[in-house]
Parts: structure tokens; sequence; C-alpha cells
């Protein structure tokens, strides 16, 4: 408690210093730029609940957001797919650019066909695996072989192997793990050049986990990858940069080596040493 | 014991009864009706009964074909009408209404629901018999489904609203747009509910008598395609029963034993076959 209000004291006391810099970012010099939020507020009702948010993320690496819970880590991702659209009396100003195009004047369902996205819980439909796959394919016309692209997705997510077998078994027959690989599967049956995760381990085992993270790194080859997490030690297991979020700003952006290692802000520094959060 | 203990302690011995007495009357009516049913309908019940048209007045035997037929017709004409727009008007209930309509569907569907079934039959005969100048089966169908849109209405919102957030979620997130997303997801999430829902509404409408007594009115033959008087069950019970002859009136018990087995079953198979929660895990 009293950390938590020390830290209070010392954001009321910063919010008039803009922390994040405009421009790229030093820690991104060597990758483009993928999506490129800028100047970003967002408000649930009359609540604002994100602050002048300025953050890009890099091609083909793993972002990672972290912070204490309700800090607008999972808005500011659901955000960049629009997904906040789906609950009412939401409302953003500010940019956020994919490829230097405005995603909010972009049809929204092909946005979301390029800006995939994994929840918290495995949700996958009541149907087969192969049906859960195939299901982005199919509502948008997918042209080529089903089949083929629904094996290659599963192989992707390393579930191949193990559902082969039953693939036209109902997903609800898979364990938690291979569900949530199973959304990762159906997330990327429609090629999206971006993945959003929301926590995708926090309702998995500990090996689970380790096959997700593992995952993760495989699929930045071919795929941008930002992923919220509770987890301080995933983050820095799987991802190249870390934004550290706080009560709704953006309080640190760096490659995640020095984030963790060397922080320049010193409520980063009292949140990864566990002082609060 | 002392007598204010004797007293408490009876007092509470026959409230108990009492609670438990009427708890086995309601149980009791049900026995008793079903074995009514069965003890004064069985005798009339042949295989003939179920084959054969009604046979003229005063000749024995005779049977109900035409009228199981007739209910058969007139249920499929109301699930027709009852079903897309009961089943529409929930998703747009579960779906896509803000709080106001919302609000304004919802409270008249449950007006409509309490509107007596014979103000149905009047607003049926108003609205198709007299501009067609005859009974017949679509009038008939008509009363039937209008009621029926009520009650598959607000059970079937309620089975769309039970459909997890997250499934819808993960449609959009793929690029669903919403009306696929209820199309390929929710619906089909909600289906065994939706199912449950149309059995439950047709059972219930299938022993309503006063809408059609003057929509489809009745016929002691097979009524040839959708626009002639038809008979149904309810109508035949109805009209054996205030006959003066002993054959009809055991032919109306055995019919009333029929139409309630038909509605038993499938209430039971409603209920306990497809009544599953929606996305429910396995």
């Amino acid at each position: 408690m009293e950390a938590s209000s020390a830290v209070r004291t010392a954001v009321a006391k910063e919010k008039s210093v803009s922390s994040v810099s405009l421009g790229p970012h030093p820690a991104l010099a060597n990758s483009p730029v993928r999506v490129k939020v800028e100047g970003l507020n967002f408000y649930y009702g009359k609540a604002q609940s994100l602050f002048k948010i300025n953050l890009e993320i890099a091609s083909n690496r793993v972002t990672a957001m972290i912070g204490p819970s309700g800090c607008g880590k999972s808005t500011l991702l659901r955000t960049l797919n629009r997904m906040h659209e789906t609950i009412s009396h939401t409302r953003l100003d500010g940019k956020i650019l994919l490829d230097g195009n405005d995603i909010l004047s972009q049809d929204v369902t092909r946005l979301r066909r390029k800006v995939g996205m994994v929840f918290q819980k495995p949700n996958p439909f009541p149907k087969s695996v192969y049906d859960n796959v195939a299901y982005g394919l199919r509502i948008n016309g997918y042209a080529g072989s089903l089949q083929e692209h629904v094996e290659h997705s599963l192989r992707r997510a390393a579930l191949w192997e193990e559902v082969k077998d039953r693939l036209h078994k109902s997903a609800y027959s898979l364990s938690g793990g291979q569900q949530q690989r199973l959304c990762i599967a159906r997330a990327l049956a429609v090629d999206p050049e971006v993945l959003l995760l929301d926590e995708p381990c926090s309702a998995l085992d500990p090996v689970s986990t380790a096959k997700i993270e593992d995952l993760l790194i495989e699929l930045k080859q071919n795929c941008t990858i930002v992923i919220v997490t509770h987890n301080m030690q995933q983050a820095a297991r799987v991802s190249d940069f870390t934004a550290f979020m706080l009560m709704g700003e953006l309080i640190e952006f760096q490659a995640t080596p020095q984030l963790f290692t060397t922080p320049s802000d010193p409520r980063t520094e009292a949140y990864i040493t566990g002082r609060f959060g | 014991m002392s007598f204010r203990t004797l007293w408490r302690k009876s007092l509470s011995a026959v409230m108990m009864s009492l609670t438990g007495l009427c708890a086995l009357i309601t149980v009791s009516v049900l026995v008793v009706v079903l074995g009514y049913l069965a003890w004064n309908g069985a005798t009339a019940i042949h295989w003939s009964f179920f084959t054969n048209l009604p046979a003229p007045v005063g000749e024995e035997g005779g049977g109900i074909a035409n009228a199981i037929v007739g209910s058969a017709k007139l249920l499929l004409l109301a699930a027709l009408l009852g079903v897309p727009v009961g089943l529409l008007g929930a998703v747009y209930l579960a779906e896509y209404a803000s709080s106001i309509p919302a609000f304004l569907v919802r409270y008249s569907a449950d007006l409509l629901n309490g509107v007596p079934s014979i103000v149905m039959g009047i607003f049926a005969y108003t609205i198709v018999v007299l501009p067609m100048h005859h009974f017949s089966a679509l009038a008939g169908g008509f009363a039937l489904g209008v009621m029926m849109i009520p009650i598959i209405l607000r059970s079937c919102e309620d089975f769309l609203r039970a459909v997890p957030r997250s499934l819808r979620e993960g449609a959009m997130a793929v690029g669903a747009s919403k009306w696929k997303t209820i199309l390929t997801v929710v619906v089909p999430a909600a289906s065994g509910g939706i199912m449950t829902a149309i059995l439950l509404a047709l059972s219930r409408v299938a022993g309503e008598t006063a809408p059609l007594l003057f929509t489809a009115f009745g016929n002691r033959f097979w009524s040839s395609g959708w626009n002639e008087p038809i008979a149904s069950l309810p109508v035949v019970i109805y009209t054996y029963a205030i006959s003066p002859y002993d054959d009809w009136h055991r032919q109306a018990w055995a019919a009333g034993l029929v139409l309630l087995g038909l509605v038993l079953v499938t209430n039971v198979v409603a209920r306990t076959v497809l009544a599953r929660p929606a996305g429910q895990r396995r």
C-alpha cells in the first residue's frame, strides 16, 4: 500500500514532464516500425484510462507490455485491432498507424485480418479442431486448399503432431494448453501481420506456458508480436522490447535487457524489483 | 412436556403436513389426469383410430387420422411464422438492441404472451378469415404462429445471451463482421437451446383450442392443401366432448390421450436431450 501511494505521488509530480519523446525511439534504431501509436487517449465513458500514449512496435520483434493490474496494458493492446469497439461507451483520440496507415479509418474486418488477437482464456468455438482453424479462412472466402492451410497453421502453432489424428474431434476435448495453441493456430490461419496476445498463458500450467513462449520466438520470423503479460520473467524471456505502464501512462519503453537491468525511471525500477504491483 | 411445548410441536407438525399435502396435490393432479385419460381413452384406441377418418354420426368406430395430420400441418404453418420471427427478434434483442428499444420489445413480448388465446383467435379471424371469406389451415396456423412468437423470442434471447462473450471476440478477432459472428458462432453455439425453445413453444400451442375454433374451424374429412378448413386434435376433443354420443365421448378421451402423449414426449425430449447450456464445455 505504502509503496503504491509513493508511486502515485511520483506519477503526480512527473505528469507535467513527458516521459516518452516523439520520433523514432532510440531502442528501435535498427528495426523498421510496424505499428505506431501517437498521442493516444482512451476513455471508458467519462473515465480516462490511457493518457497520451506514444509507442512504436518493431517489425518481426516481440514487444511485451507489463505493469500492475488496471494499468491499461490490455486496453492499449485491444485498441491496436480496435477490439475496444465491441464494448459500448468507449472513445479514443490520437493516432494508431499500421505500416503508416491510420487504422481508425480502415475497414475494421480487414484490419482484424491483418492484426490478429489471442485472448487470456482459450476461447475455441464449439466446433471441431479443424473447423476452428478453418473458421477465419472460410468467412474470408479463402480460395486455396483449406486442408493444406489448416495443417500449415497447426504446424506453425506447434500443435499439428498432437492433433493430427483427431482433427474432427471437438476442440473442447483438448487440454487447456492445447486449446490456447489452437486459438493461436486459428489466429495464424488468416496470416496476420501482427499478432496481439492478451496474457495468453495466465490460465495455463508451466509446461504449456513454456511451449507457447518457444512458439512466440519462432513466430516472430514472419509476424510482429505484442504480448501483454503479468509475468515479468515471461516478458524478460520472450520479448525484444518492453513497455512498462502505470495508471494509464507509458512510463518507460526500452529494449528488454536494458529495461530489466538498467531502468531509467525510478517507478520502473520499483516495479521490476517487486516493491509494488 | 409442558402444554406450550406440546402445542408448538403439534402446530409445527400440522403445518408441515399441510405444505406436503399441497405439494402432493400438484403431483397427483398430473397422475390423475393421465390415469383418467388412459382409463377412459384406452378402450377407444385401436390401430384404426390412428388411420381412419371419423365415422358418420350413428356409426360405431372411426378414427382421427385427419385431426392428427391436421394438427401437424397447423403446427408446421405456426412454426414457419413463429420460428423466424421469434428467433430473429431474439437475435435483435440479444445482440443489437440498446436499452430502451430492448425494454419495449421485451415488455411487448411479455404482454403478447399474456394475451388470452381466444383473443388471438379473434385477431386471426379478423385479419385472415374475413378477407379470405372462409376458414382455412392458413388462418389457424397464423393464429398459433403469432402465439409462438413471444415464447420463442424470450427463451431464445436467454440462450443467445448465455453464449460467452469470448466466443464472439474470437470470431471478430479473425475478421468476422458482426452478423457473420452471429450466424457462424453465436447461433450455432446456442442451437441446442434454440431447438428446446422451439419444441416447448410447439408443445405449448399444440393444445390450444380457442384460437382454432373460428380460424381452422375443423373438418370431418381430409383437407387438401392449406386453404380449406382443417381438423385438429384440440378441436376434435372439444367437438366430441360436447356431443350427445357415448362413442364420441370415448373418442374425445382417446384423442386427449394422444394429444397429451405427444406433448409430454416433446416436453421431455426438449428438456432432457436438448437443453444443454450454450457453449458448454465437454
